[in-house]
């Protein structure tokens, strides 16, 4: 942002020859009340002259502080042990900046240099799902906070935490004339408030004190969603008296919400009595002590599950893993209990989308549908996020993973030696489903085996062949994208080894997603494997810089299709409807002449990269080298064209 | 910024494997049903070299893959041994499903036959056991 000397002497507080002012603030003789910043000069500075920077001052004029208040910002954020924060820079926060990278040593929290504020909050979300706690993002002011919004909607549709910290000039007085007036708000947080589950801008050091444990403990608390403080610009720069009496507040989270006892044991009651229950999950697993607690009830009860794939819930190879058979499923159920689902509506409702749109149940309407989610806890007006309205028979206002140990009690104390024997009989139907359905995966992915372009059933298939004994990691969610084979043919067993999506469809998630999880499995030593959809990338593909630059050691296996693919075929639709022009759906839509040089656009940001690779007989060995690249700390990408699905 | 909303994608794609193949296994129920009151007959000499130009050109691989694989997220598998034609046009004119209709007015019924024929011309592929990689 272009600053003149002269705002910038207008900028920074200064105190004229006074000597008792001198000592009011050097000294922190009492003038500043505690926890206060020192006063502001009630006179505006004399404008610069060669006399003034040449001749003897007059009196002493305070010019530079030890001791700003983003340095107790940064006292805070260290004490919720937050390791990085991602960030494009802005001068609205250029004190915070500072404050990190010197007077906090950059190190925990390290400041990663992001390329778009999009990124950054994107990194912070992807970060999270690994890490399972809050990526620190700083945000310029207006500006900033409007390039992230679409990666914030992501985060709060998927209930995510992100501690975002923006800054902003309050202060209309001390505003430098111009630039700075446009990237200050009245109240700045408003452009996002149907995003974040809390926000705040404390006037004072003491308020943000408070206001940043609190929200820090607000977006840690299910449902978990991303929060956002504003820092005042003069607040950050102004200096703090030494007897300011700052001090750091006690962080204790709240314990996550459980269902009562009594639903408990209801829900208990009518899983064991069900000949076809069914376990729908999405969101259940934030920990991987939720995956395990999930396997527990689940073989307890031997009953399905359906994986909706918000979290890395259950190993995708379990007997009981039923996830490719969920209407059939729900077809027949007696009981399907639905844990973090998000759209239970369209579980168990089949829609169909012709000129005239129309639905029709799928479950039984007999079936009992029990629902145990904290999205019951929080709902918000504008965005659409939550939705139909499902007709449930019992409904848990409460966190599925913190509800999981007392339900699995209830369950086992209700089963009796003769219904264990009954349910293993069903767990055995259940384990030869199960091997059917990997065997016809098998089958499925050999159409098309020799294709070019390459089959996304090949590429994730050579793709799993290099990783599937290292100890690797999804950090993206284009299983839809690449006709869900990552679910179909590998083994995923640990919570780590799948993210999730994006919560909210923003395209764009995926690349900055993807290296803020790897940023988070490096310290672990995995591998970060990332099928990267060409249309995402190209968004803000200055992510890939970022990688680089921090060493984010990440394999992307491009999936370029070269077009916003789902979008050609709703205008196809539209065409076939329209009857007319079924030729030109391609038009707006895909991102052919010129075609994109991934590869080259990797190796202009400093990654191993190959490709376009056409032939699929090359693509295994593409893969081993770039792995070797990743396997030295550098991120790879590998450029792949790929059929549509 | 463009935010995209997606219809059912971003559902757990297993969801929809089910759901496709269901869709699959009523498209043809439906267009044999469909094609007991409107027969159609096959034209003598169908081109498959134009079928395989029309596929791409009209869009079919969008959803069924450049050689009809089908995939369990947008569309089901058309070849190899693709359905008779009579069938094919039937469903393709009338869908049961989720496929979007290609009237008479798009797609004529010696272009469909042509389609047809490029998709019977792709092979068999090999057995899974066959591929190291998928065991």
């Amino acid at each position: 942002m272009a600053k003149s000397k002269k705002d910038s002497v207008k900028r920074r507080d200064f105190l004229k020859g006074s000597a008792a002012g001198v000592a009011a603030l050097v000294a922190g003789t009492g003038v500043a009340a505690a926890g206060e910043p020192a006063p502001r000069p009630p006179a505006a500075p004399p404008p610069m002259s060669k006399e003034a920077e040449t001749g003897n001052p007059a009196a002493v004029e305070v010019l530079t502080t030890d001791r700003p208040g983003a340095d107790f910002m940064v006292d805070i954020i260290k004490s919720l042990g937050i390791e990085y924060i991602a960030a494009n820079p802005g001068s609205s926060y250029r004190g915070l900046h500072e404050s990190v990278i010197n007077y906090g040593g950059n190190k925990a929290p390290e400041f990663i240099t992001c390329c778009h504020e999009e990124s950054a909050v994107g990194m912070a979300h992807g970060y999270s799902k690994i890490e399972g706690k809050p990526l620190g993002v700083f945000l310029h002011g207006t500006v900033g906070l409007q390039h992230a919004t679409m990666a914030i909607y992501n985060a709060f549709c998927d209930r995510v935490p992100v501690y975002m910290i923006m800054g902003n000039m309050v202060d209309a007085t001390m505003r430098r004339p111009g630039v700075e007036w446009v990237h200050s708000a009245q109240d700045p947080a408003a452009t996002v408030r149907d995003l974040v589950k809390w926000d705040d801008q404390p006037p004072s050091l003491p308020h943000f004190a408070e206001s940043a444990v609190r929200a820090y403990k607000v977006a840690m608390t299910p449902p978990m969603e991303p929060v956002l403080l504003v820092a005042d610009s003069e607040l950050q720069e102004r200096p703090v008296a030494e007897n300011s009496g700052l001090r750091v507040p006690k962080l204790t989270l709240a314990t996550p919400p459980q269902g009562d006892s009594g639903s408990v044991a209801e829900a208990a009651r009518l899983l064991v009595a069900a000949e076809h229950p069914v376990i729908i999950t999405d969101r259940v697993a934030r920990t991987p002590a939720g995956m395990a607690l999930l396997i527990e009830l689940a073989e307890a009860l031997q009953a399905p599950v359906v994986d909706q794939g918000g979290r890395m819930n259950f190993p995708s190879r379990h007997p009981l893993n039923q996830s490719g058979r969920s209407d059939a499923l729900v077809r027949e159920a007696d009981v399907i209990l639905g844990l973090e689902v998000t759209d239970f509506w369209g579980t168990v409702n089949s829609f169909r989308e012709q000129l005239h749109r129309s639905s029709a149940p799928i479950a039984n309407p007999k079936a009992k549908l029990i629902s145990i989610t904290a999205n019951d806890l929080y709902l918000k007006n504008n965005y659409q996020d939550f939705q139909r309205y499902t007709e449930v028979d019992l409904a848990m206002a409460a966190d599925a993973e913190a509800t999981l140990p007392s339900l699995i009690e209830a369950v086992k104390h209700l089963l009796t030696d003769d219904r264990k024997r009954a349910l293993q009989d069903r767990g055995a139907k259940l384990a030869a489903a199960q091997q059917k359905a990997l065997e016809q995966a098998r089958t499925d992915a050999t159409y098309a085996w020799d294709a070019s372009p390459v089959s996304t059933a090949r590429l994730c298939a050579e793709l799993w062949a290099q990783i599937k004994d290292k100890d690797w990691s999804l950090v993206s969610d284009v299983t839809p994208w690449v006709s869900n084979w990552p679910r179909r043919l590998w083994a995923f067993d640990k919570h780590y080894q799948f993210i999730g999506g994006a919560g909210g469809h923003g395209i764009g998630y995926g690349a900055p997603a993807a290296v803020g999880a790897a940023l988070a499995n490096r310290k672990y030593g995995r591998l970060s494997v990332n099928i990267q959809c060409d249309g995402d990338l190209m968004y803000a593909p200055g992510i890939l810089w970022t990688s680089a630059h921090n060493g984010i050691p990440l394999l992307s296996i491009m999936h370029n299709n070269r077009g916003y693919h789902q979008e050609l075929m709703h205008v196809q639709r539209m065409a076939d409807r329209h009857n007319r022009g079924i030729t030109r759906a391609n038009i707006g839509t895909t991102l052919i002449g010129p075609n994109i040089d991934y590869a080259r656009l990797a190796q202009s940001m400093g990654l191993h990269a190959e490709g376009p690779i056409t032939d699929p007989k090359d693509l295994g060995p593409a893969i081993r080298r770039a792995i070797e690249a990743v396997e030295r700390g550098e991120p790879a990408l590998v450029d792949v064209v790929t059929q549509p699905r | 910024m463009k935010i995209r909303t997606l219809s059912k994608t971003g559902r757990f794609a297993a969801l929809v494997a089910a759901a496709a193949l269901l869709m699959f296994a009523r498209q043809q129920a439906h267009a044999q049903n469909a094609a007991k009151t409107q027969p159609v007959e096959t034209p003598a000499a169908a081109n498959a070299e134009n079928g395989k130009r029309l596929y791409t050109s009209y869009g079919c691989y969008e959803c069924h893959g450049r050689e009809g694989q089908g995939s369990p997220v947008s569309g089901a598998r058309l070849a190899p041994r693709p359905i008779e034609l009579r069938y094919f046009i039937a469903y393709v004119r009338q869908p049961s499903g989720q496929m979007p209709p290609y009237t008479a007015k798009v797609v004529s019924d010696a272009e469909l036959a042509d389609i047809r024929a490029f998709l019977n011309t792709v092979p068999q592929p090999p057995p899974a056991k066959s591929i190291p990689l998928l065991n």
